[in-house]
């Protein structure tokens, strides 16, 4: 298997696109023969990372490096940042808005569920810049 | 248990996935937090909610969740039908509380998932 490349765009606020990306990028891992779990636990991540784009940012874009051993995902956004990335990471904590929880998110559960779901987590923010998260899984032969 | 038991048992009307209701279903969970449904361990279960947009769908999709029991009136819209449809996800409606659901689903022996 060569190594592959995906890209998807991503809007802040727009919970009707939310979720497309990851959809889209499963539908391909599927095809690619790989543990189903797997490609569940990547599903899940990589929902959790768009929602956070859409609830929390202004517009991002989710990178996908698929290669033999490993599947590398970029989530990178324009947004307000993460001022304190170990207390976003605390499950519970949340600044979600009124208008996000209605619609079901917002119990600050997100980032450790990314966390639980993939081999690798890194977080990157500054301050009214952005965020960028690098997940990494790794495919076991 | 076959998912036309659960719509009988939940009073419930099926929005789509009929072909799919000899489907046996052994788990549910019930929330109204898309952000808990995300964190199950187990697919192929029933998702019992009172949160319906197109984000459930998504949810349901990511999690795979097999079918979507919405209570309370709570109502399908065609957007989500339509995602809905393309997942293979059944989605029942039903005017019974979640409360009432899950107590009921549990008593003819739905399990819980934790
Ligand atoms: N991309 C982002 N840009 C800015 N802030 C973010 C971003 N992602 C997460 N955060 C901050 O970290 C907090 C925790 O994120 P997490 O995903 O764990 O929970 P949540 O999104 O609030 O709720 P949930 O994910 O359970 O629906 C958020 O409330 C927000 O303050
Ligand atoms: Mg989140």
């Amino acid at each position: 298997m060569k190594d592959m490349k995906f890209e998807y765009p991503l809007e802040g606020g727009d919970f009707i696109k939310a979720g497309y990306a990851s959809s889209s990028l499963k539908k391909i891992l599927n095809q690619l023969n790989l543990d189903p779990d797997l490609v569940r636990r990547i599903a899940v991540a990589t929902y959790e990372a768009e929602v956070n784009v859409v609830a929390h940012a202004f517009r991002g874009i989710m990178k996908v490096l698929v290669s033999p051993e490993r599947i590398l995902i970029r989530v990178e956004d324009e947004g307000p940042g993460i001022p304190d990335i170990g207390k976003a990471m605390q499950e519970g904590y949340s600044t979600a808005s009124d208008r996000v929880r209605e619609m079901g998110f917002g119990a600050g559960m997100g980032l450790s569920n990314i966390k639980k779901n993939t081999d690798k987590l890194e977080i990157h923010s500054e301050l009214n810049k952005g965020t960028v998260l690098e997940m990494t899984t790794l495919i076991k032969g | 248990m076959k998912i036309a038991e659960i719509v009988s048992i939940a009073n419930g009307k099926v929005i789509c996935g009929e072909e799919q209701l000899n489907t046996d279903l052994t788990h549910a969970f019930s929330s109204d937090l898309l952000s808990d449904v995300l964190t199950i361990n187990r697919t192929g279960i029933l998702l019992i909610t009172g949160v319906a947009n197109l984000q459930t769908i998504r949810t349901a999709e990511m999690a795979e969740v097999s079918c979507i029991l919405l209570v309370r009136n709570k109502r399908a819209n065609q957007e989500m039908i339509d995602l809905a449809r393309d997942n293979s996800l059944v989605i029942i409606e039903s005017p019974i509380s979640m409360f009432s659901a899950s107590g009921r689903l549990y008593q003819h022996g739905i399990q819980p998932l934790y």
